[in-house]
């Protein structure tokens, strides 16, 4: 007996419910820092905090142990240029970074200063940074002194973007490579962090999911002081009383999918991540910025066959990739030869493309890894793709399928399976909560790290940016006083929170769920104009108006998915809105509008923002660098870091 | 033995089987069920038992359950259908798949 069937078929009746019932029912918890969001940022954020004497509270909708997108593992720890074996300047890599346009260039020097620090200390908690069992000798970019084990990613540029540089052999001799991102056994990190998380007393709240921001008074755009939630398997409301408050939960994943059944969602995000957070913020009034931002998912689950299968899409990693007569297609890899490109340059696939056509690569293409040196194998495989978060599992079951390195190519789905449609989009890396030097956001008392921020990167950046959160929120909580939260603020929550559950039938989330991403997929994609900007907004205010009031949910677990899409809902809005206010087209924001053709016209390379002012809509802009010369900024403010953590 | 009803069931979701518990090998120590970060899974009402599988639909493959579980053979990842990867034989040519 496995499946809820196979129970229901041999006991004649379905389980009950496995754990207590609480709706409703009310528990209040007073601490000094409370960190929403117990991912990377979020328990770098509690562990930083923690270790300033503070009283912290950590709020996660899974359990800490493996939540989150870093939660089952991370094989890169990207741009750690403070390094000993990097070749670059840690401010020079920053401003390289930060030159991308559009990006955080506040988060970015945290990143680039401090990443390496935190990598540290990750290891200080049990986390596996070194091959200190020697069991890649040999692997190139492995440093036998410190056991370091360097990537080829980001070889010589960042190359997030297409660049005409990369893609030749031996782009990347050994002595002109930048040395910045490092080979690490991610699957170790979560556990380890959940465990220093314990140890420092910080108080876990597994299972709850925060549903609301509580200001002074209740007033939108007051100091924030707190927060709720509700228990994900008992339904009880937990009230969250804080001098500061850390907002950690990520972006939003799936606004524009239908159905998340399609083995395994879609995206680079975990399955948890539903822009709650970002509305939280949004509705106390914090400035949002980059939420009109979006672009076609790449890397798919599902929808397009899982990247993520081992070189599903071998594209990605440093596998060189051949067609099915074993010809070496002309698609630069993320090894040494080809500058450690994660991105094609523009060109390169539409000439793939057409030798298909012409007959000259046959379907389907490979990733070789017989021909890759054994130990580079091994790294590749075990290392990178067994750390690599998810992939964990899928070596683990290629292995036991009979898959070799030695002998055997792994498939790839790159061009056999075709463009993603341009209305499966994603959301989750643009827009965010737009935050200052010392990662506060518009709203004093309301903090944010990792992917929360508008514009963020990735794991180390996370990491660096939660734990860089988690000082600065102390600062601030020390000058902080008692404040008394507001019931009526408190009841408006609960009415929402609750709605769903006190109702016997109706519609359940996953419809509420398609339906918005339909809207979305019409109005808000590929083609973007105000006059289907407007029939968006109306199509959502219709689901609201008419469908919200019919949510129903039977049990805890289901309300939490249907208050997840009601978080949607609001983010769809949200876009649609930030989107109306950028009248022009932008490449690197993924916005092409019908009625303002013009692609990235000077005078729109400012950041558009968007926030609540009485319940009412508010735009702005900043200028393109707002945050100033990253190098100063981030040493005037920051003259009392300390390095390395060296306490106990 | 269970009673050998036909109940008029709805269709099952899909995918459905994320995983394989092996009854023999699995404790139902549910150390399964509190990693999962989407509550995929319940606690099996009969103590010692593999979990119920509640929310099959909703897993995203981060495969947690299986490979942190402490019972060799316990857990076995069941990849569905259309996810599952192929790879080819460099010298004979032959396709393998999960
Ligand atoms: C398969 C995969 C492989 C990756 N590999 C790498 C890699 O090798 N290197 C790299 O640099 N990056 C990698 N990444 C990206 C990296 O994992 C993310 O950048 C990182 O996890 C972001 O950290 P975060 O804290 O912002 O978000 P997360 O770690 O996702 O944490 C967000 C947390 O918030 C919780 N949450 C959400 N809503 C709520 C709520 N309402 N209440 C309470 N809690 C909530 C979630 O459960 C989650 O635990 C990978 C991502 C994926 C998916
Ligand atoms: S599968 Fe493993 S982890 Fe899950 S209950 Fe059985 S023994 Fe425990
Ligand atoms: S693979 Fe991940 S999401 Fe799916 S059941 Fe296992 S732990 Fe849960």
């Amino acid at each position: 007996m496995t499946t809820w069937h196979d129970y229901l078929k041999e006991e004649g009746r379905p389980p009950s419910w496995p754990y207590p019932v609480r709706f409703e029912q009310e528990r209040e918890v007073d601490t000094d820092i409370l960190v929403i969001g117990g991912g990377i940022a979020g328990c770098w954020a509690a562990i930083s905090a923690a270790r300033l004497g503070m009283r912290v509270a950590l709020v996660e909708k899974s359990d800490t142990v493996r939540s989150g997108s870093g939660g089952p593992g991370c094989d890169h720890w990207c741009n750690a240029p403070a390094n000993p074996l990097s070749r670059v300047d840690p401010d020079g890599w920053a401003r390289h970074m930060a030159s991308r346009p559009y990006s955080n260039g506040i988060g970015i020097q945290i990143q680039c200063r401090e990443d390496f620090d935190t990598l540290l200390e990750m290891e200080q908690m049990g986390g596996k940074i070194r091959d200190t069992e020697d069991e890649y000798v040999g692997v190139e970019g492995r440093d036998d002194k410190t056991k370091f084990m360097i990537s080829p990613r980001y070889g010589t540029i960042h190359s997030y973007f297409p660049d005409p540089r990369m893609g030749e052999p031996n782009f990347n001799p050994p002595e002109t490579r930048n040395n910045v991102v490092i080979r690490v056994w991610g699957s170790t990190f979560k556990p380890a962090l959940k465990k220093e998380c314990k140890r420092l007393g910080v108080q876990i709240f597994d299972r709850v999911m925060g549903t609301g921001l509580l200001t002074e008074n209740g007033i939108q755009g007051a100091r924030v002081i707190g927060a709720t939630g509700f228990d994900t398997r008992t339904g009880e409301f937990l009230i969250f009383k804080s001098k500061a408050t850390i907002l950690s939960t990520a972006g939003a994943g799936s606004i524009w999918f239908m159905s998340m059944e399609l083995g395994g969602y879609s995206n680079m995000h975990s399955r948890a991540i539903s822009g709650d957070g970002t509305v939280m913020a949004f509705r106390a009034g914090a400035e949002l910025t980059k939420m009109e931002a979006g672009g076609v998912v790449r890397i798919a689950t599902g929808y397009k066959h899982k990247w993520y299968t081992g070189g599903g899409d071998a594209s990605y990693e440093n596998v060189p990739l051949v067609d099915a007569n074993g010809k070496r297609l002309p698609y630069p890899i993320q090894g040494w030869v080809d500058a450690g490109a994660m991105v094609p340059a523009p060109g390169v696939e539409e000439k793939i493309r057409e030798g298909i056509l012409k007959g000259e690569y046959a379907l389907p293409f490979y990733a070789d890894f017989p021909s890759m040196p054994k130990v580079e194998q091994d790294a590749t495989w075990k290392l990178m793709l067994g750390e690599e978060a998810t992939t964990k599992v899928i070596i683990k079951t290629f292995n036991e399928a009979g898959f070799n390195t030695r002998k055997d190519m792994l498939q790839s789905y790159k061009f056999i399976e075709g463009q993603s449609l341009p209305q499966w989009r994603e959301a989750g890396y643009g827009g965010g909560l737009l935050v200052d030097w010392n990662l506060k956001t518009s709203l004093d008392g309301l903090y944010a790290a990792g992917t929360q921020m508008f514009a963020p990167e990735d794991h180390s950046y996370a990491a660096a940016t939660g734990r860089y959160a988690g000082r600065k929120a102390v600062a601030y909580a020390r000058g902080i006083g008692e404040s008394k939260l507001a019931r009526d603020q408190i009841e408006t929550i609960k009415n929402r929170v609750y709605a769903p559950v006190r109702r016997s039938g109706g519609i359940e989330w996953k419809e509420l769920h398609a339906g918005i991403a339909r809207v979305m997929q019409y109005y808000a994609s590929e083609f973007r104009s105000e006059s289907l900007f407007k029939m968006g907004m109306d199509a959502l205010e219709k689901i609201e108006t008419e469908s919200v009031p019919m949510l129903y949910a039977l049990d805890p677990h289901k309300l939490m998915r249907t208050l997840e899409d009601l978080s949607i809902l609001e983010y769809a809005k949200i876009i649609i809105q930030a989107s109306r206010a950028r009248k022009a087209s932008s490449l690197p924001l993924g916005f092409q509008r019908l009625d303002y053709p013009d692609v990235d016209p000077p005078e729109w390379n400012k950041f558009m923002t968007i926030k609540l002012e009485n319940d009412k809509v508010k735009i702005g802009d900043l200028p393109p660098e707002f945050w100033g010369d990253m190098k100063q900024q981030y040493e005037t403010h920051n003259r009392d870091y300390e390095g390395v953590y060296r306490g106990k | 033995m269970a009673k050998k009803e036909l109940f008029a069931l709805p269709n099952v979701q899909t995918p459905n089987r994320p995983v394989v518990f092996d009854p023999d090998y699995c404790t139902g120590c549910n150390i399964c069920v509190e990693v999962c970060p989407i509550d995929v899974y319940i606690p099996n009402p009969e103590e010692g038992k593999p979990p119920i599988i509640l929310h099959p639909e909703e897993c995203w493959y981060c495969g947690t359950c299986a490979v942190d579980c402490p019972c060799p053979g316990a857990i076995k990842f069941n990849w569905p259908l259309q996810a599952r990867g192929y790879w080819k034989n460099r010298e004979t040519g032959k396709i393998g798949q999960i």
